[in-house]
C-alpha cells in the first residue's frame, strides 16, 4: 500500500477541497458540476485502492460508482434543473466567509474525532479518515444553508458520496451486494425527488424551502 | 425457505397490484397478498416453535427469539391493515379526497413498505438492514404525498430530508461497525448479526463508541427521539390513514428493533453501560417531549402523533435501563404500542372521514351518529393511554416497576409524563365522543371490524400475556443482555 498512499492522500485533499468549493458555489449548475468532480475523485481513489489491494470486486465498484456518480446521476440532475429551469438561478447563502469559517471548524473537529478510529485500524495516514468524516460534515452544513430543494438534494448526494469515501477508505469499501443496494437506492431515491420536484413546484410555485416552510397549512 | 416466501410474497405482489391499477380487484388482491403474508408468516411461526431459531439462503435471513414476533405482528397489522384500507380507501375516493388514478400506486408502495420492512426485519447482514430501511423511507415518502395537497408535500418532503440524512448517519455507523468487526472476522462475516454476536466482547470498545451513536441518532431519526421527531407529526396526520397506521405500528417499531440490535451488540464489550445510559436519556427526553406537546394539538391525527414518539420514547427508556424485566417491558410495549395505535388511526381516521374533518374542536357527538364508532374510539384512546385491562397498562406498569428498581429518579418524571398524556387525550377524545350530534346518524361502516379485532388482542395480551409470547420475549431479553 504504501507506494500508493501518496496519490490517495493526494485525491483525499482534492475531495476536501471541493466539498469547500460545493459549500460556496450558488449556481445550481456549477453545483451540478462539482458534484460529476466529485464523482470522478472518488471513482479513482477506489480504483486506486483496488489496485494496491488487488481486489475485483473493488474494481467492480470503481465501475459502479463512476458510471453512476460521474455520468448518470449528473446527467439526471442537470435534466432536472432544466426542465425545473432553476440552473442559473442565483442563490442567496449567508456570508460566505462565515461560511468558510464554520467549514474550517468542523473539519478540525472531524481530524480529532477520527483519531481513536485510525489509531485502531490499519491505515497509514490517518488524515485520510479525518478528510472523510470532514466531508460528511461539510455536507450536512451545506444541507443546512441551502434553501432551494434542489440544491438541499445535491448537498444529501454528496454525503453519500462522503460516505463511500469513508468506506473506500477505513475498510477498503463494503462487500459488493451493500454498494449495489446502496447504488440502487441513490437512483431510485432520485426519481422519486424528481416526481417530488414537480408536485412542490405545481403546489407552492416555488422549490424554495423557506417559502414552503412558512405557508401555514 | 420459508423465510424467503415471506419477503417474496408483498415484492411479487407490489408487482401484480401496480399493474391492476387502479381497478376495484386492488383492493381485494391487496388483502389477498397480505393475507398470504400472514400465512407464511404463521409457517415461520410453527417452524421456530418446533426448532427454534434458524438460518436460511446462506445465513442471510435469519429468525430468532427477538424478532420472530416482530416479523408476526408487522404481518398481522399488515392484513388488518390491508382490510381496513379497502372499506376507507374506497370512500375515500367517493368523497373525491383521492384521485383513483393513484390507487394502483398506493397498493404497490403499500406492499413495497410491508416488503422492505420485513426484510430489515429478517436480514442477517446489517448493511441488508440499512438498504431495507431506505427503501421503506423511500416507498412511505410517496404515501404520505398521495393526496398531493400542499401540507402533504411539506410533510413528505421533510420526511424525505431528515430520514434521508439520519439514515446516512446510520450507514456511517454501520460502515464503523463493519470496520470494527472487519479485523475480528475478514470481509465476508463481518456484516452478519450472528457472527457479530458471538465476538462482541471483542470488537474494538472506542470504535463501537463512535458507531453507536451514529447508530442510534440515524435508526433514531426514524424512531422518532427527540430532537430528532420533527418530521413525525406531519408524516402521520398528513398521509392516507392505512399508512398513519401502519408507519406508527410498525415502521416505528422496526427502527427501534435496529437499535436494539446493536445496543445488543455495542454492550457486550468492556464498556456495557453507557450505550443504555444514552437510550434512557434519548427515551425520558422523547417522553416528556411528547407528552407535554399533546395539549397543545388540534389535529386529530397529530395529537396521536404525538402519542407515538411518547410511546417509543418510554419503550426506548425501557431498553436502555436494561436487564430482563426491563427489556422484557419493552418489547411487550411495542407489541401494545403497536396493536393499540393502529387500532387507534383506524378509529381517528373513520371518524375524521365522518366528520368531514382533522379539527377537534369541530367534532362532537360521535357516539350518538354512530355508538359502535363513538365507542372504539373511546375504547382504544383508553388503550393507549394506559388504562387496565389494555396491554399498555401491563407494560408501562412493568416499565416502572423496572424503572423503580434501576433508576429511582425517573419514576417521578415517567408519572408526570403519563398523567399529562392522559388527561391531554382524555379531554379530546371525550369531546369528541360525547356532546351534541351536528349530523345525522350514519351506518357502522365496516372497516370498524379492524381496531375491533387488535383492541381484543391488546385486552388478552393486558389480562394475560400468552406463554409462547413471554417465552420469546424472555428469550430476547437474554439476548439484548444488560
Amino acid at each position: 500500500m504504501t507506494p500508493w498512499s501518496s496519490p490517495i492522500d493526494l485525491l483525499a485533499a482534492l475531495f476536501l477541497l471541493v466539498a469547500f468549493a460545493m459549500l460556496s458555489q450558488r449556481r445550481l449548475a456549477n453545483l451540478i458540476t462539482l458534484y460529476a468532480w466529485q464523482g470522478t475523485i472518488l471513482t479513482f481513489s477506489i480504483a486506486i485502492v483496488a489496485y494496491a489491494t488487488d481486489s475485483a470486486h473493488l474494481y467492480a465498484s470503481a465501475l459502479l460508482t463512476g458510471l453512476l456518480k460521474i455520468l448518470l446521476v449528473p446527467a439526471l440532475l442537470r435534466r432536472l434543473a432544466r426542465r425545473l429551469d432553476v440552473q442559473w438561478d442565483r442563490e442567496s447563502l449567508v456570508q460566505i466567509p462565515t461560511v468558510m469559517l464554520i467549514g474550517l471548524g468542523l473539519v478540525i473537529f472531524a481530524f480529532n474525532a477520527a483519531l481513536p478510529i485510525a489509531a485502531a485500524g490499519h491505515i497509514a495516514n490517518h488524515a485520510i479518515v479525518g478528510i472523510a468524516l470532514a466531508s460528511v460534515l461539510l455536507s450536512l452544513l451545506m444541507m443546512i444553508l441551502r434553501a432551494t430543494a434542489l440544491s438541499q438534494v445535491i448537498g444529501f448526494l454528496a454525503l453519500e458520496n462522503s460516505l463511500i469515501f469513508v468506506a473506500t477508505s477505513v475498510t477498503y469499501g463494503m462487500p459488493m451486494v451493500i454498494e449495489f443496494g446502496i447504488a440502487l437506492d441513490v437512483i431510485v431515491g432520485i426519481f422519486i425527488l424528481g416526481v417530488f420536484f414537480f408536485h412542490i413546484r405545481e403546489q407552492f410555485d416555488s422549490l424554495d424551502i423557506n417559502h414552503i416552510e412558512r405557508r401555514e397549512d | 425457505m420459508v423465510l424467503l416466501w415471506i419477503i417474496l410474497i408483498p415484492l411479487m405482489g407490489a408487482v401484480i397490484l401496480g399493474a391492476l391499477g387502479q381497478r376495484n380487484a386492488g383492493f381485494s388482491g391487496n388483502i389477498a397478498v397480505s393475507a398470504a403474508t400472514f400465512f407464511a408468516a404463521c409457517l415461520m411461526t410453527v417452524q421456530v416453535l418446533d426448532g427454534g431459531s434458524f438460518t436460511a439462503w446462506h445465513h442471510e435471513l435469519f429468525v430468532d427469539t427477538l424478532n420472530v414476533f416482530l416479523v408476526d405482528l408487522t404481518a398481522f397489522v399488515a392484513l388488518t391493515t390491508s382490510v381496513f384500507s379497502k372499506a376507507y380507501m374506497q370512500a375515500e375516493v367517493r368523497l373525491g379526497h383521492l384521485n383513483a388514478a393513484r390507487l394502483g400506486l398506493y397498493h404497490a408502495m403499500y406492499q413495497i413498505f410491508i416488503f422492505a420492512m420485513l426484510l430489515a426485519l429478517l436480514c442477517n447482514n446489517i448493511g441488508v438492514l440499512w438498504i431495507a430501511m431506505e427503501a421503506a423511507t423511500l416507498s412511505t415518502a410517496l404515501l404520505i404525498s398521495l393526496y398531493r395537497t400542499p401540507a402533504g408535500l411539506k410533510a413528505a418532503w421533510k420526511y424525505f430530508i431528515l430520514c434521508g440524512v439520519g439514515l446516512a448517519l446510520a450507514l456511517l455507523g454501520t460502515i464503523m461497525v463493519y470496520f470494527a468487526a472487519h479485523s475480528v472476522l475478514g470481509p465476508h462475516q463481518a456484516l452478519l448479526w450472528t457472527r457479530l454476536y458471538s465476538v462482541r466482547g471483542r470488537l474494538d470498545p472506542a470504535i463501537m463508541m463512535v458507531a453507536f451513536v451514529f447508530l442510534i441518532v440515524g435508526y433514531g431519526t426514524k424512531v422518532g427521539l427527540v430532537p430528532l421527531h420533527t418530521w413525525l407529526p406531519g408524516a402521520h396526520a398528513e398521509g392516507p390513514t392505512p399508512i398513519s397506521a401502519v408507519l406508527s405500528g410498525l415502521l416505528l417499531n422496526v427502527a427501534l428493533y435496529a437499535i436494539v440490535r446493536f445496543k445488543a451488540l455495542a454492550s457486550g464489550g468492556p464498556m456495557a453501560d453507557w450505550p443504555g445510559q444514552l437510550m434512557i436519556g434519548f427515551g425520558l427526553v422523547s417522553v416528556l417531549v411528547g407528552a407535554f406537546s399533546l395539549g397543545g394539538q388540534r389535529d386529530l391525527k397529530r395529537l396521536f402523533a404525538y402519542s407515538s414518539i411518547e410511546h417509543m420514547g418510554l419503550a426506548t427508556f425501557a431498553f436502555g435501563l436494561g436487564g430482563p424485566l426491563a427489556t422484557f417491558a419493552a418489547l411487550l410495549h411495542m407489541t401494545a404500542h403497536s396493536l393499540t395505535k393502529s387500532s387507534v388511526f383506524f378509529t381517528n381516521g373513520q371518524v375524521a372521514q365522518t366528520a368531514g374533518t382533522k379539527d377537534m374542536d369541530r367534532i362532537t357527538g360521535i357516539v350518538d351518529r354512530n355508538p359502535a364508532l363513538g365507542w372504539t374510539l373511546m375504547a382504544s384512546s383508553l388503550a393507549i393511554v394506559g388504562t387496565p385491562p389494555f396491554g399498555i397498562f401491563a407494560s408501562e406498569f412493568l416499565i416502572l416497576i423496572a424503572a423503580a428498581r434501576e433508576a429511582p429518579w425517573s419514576v417521578p418524571l415517567l408519572l408526570i409524563a403519563l398523567g399529562v398524556a392522559f388527561a391531554a387525550i382524555f379531554r379530546r377524545t371525550q369531546a369528541m365522543v360525547f356532546g351534541a350530534a351536528d349530523g345525522a346518524r350514519i351506518p357502522t361502516p365496516s372497516s370498524l371490524l379492524a381496531p375491533f379485532v387488535h383492541l381484543v388482542l391488546v385486552v388478552v395480551l393486558g389480562l394475560a400475556i400468552p406463554h409462547i409470547l413471554a417465552a420469546w420475549y424472555t428469550g430476547a431479553a437474554r439476548l439484548v443482555g444488560p
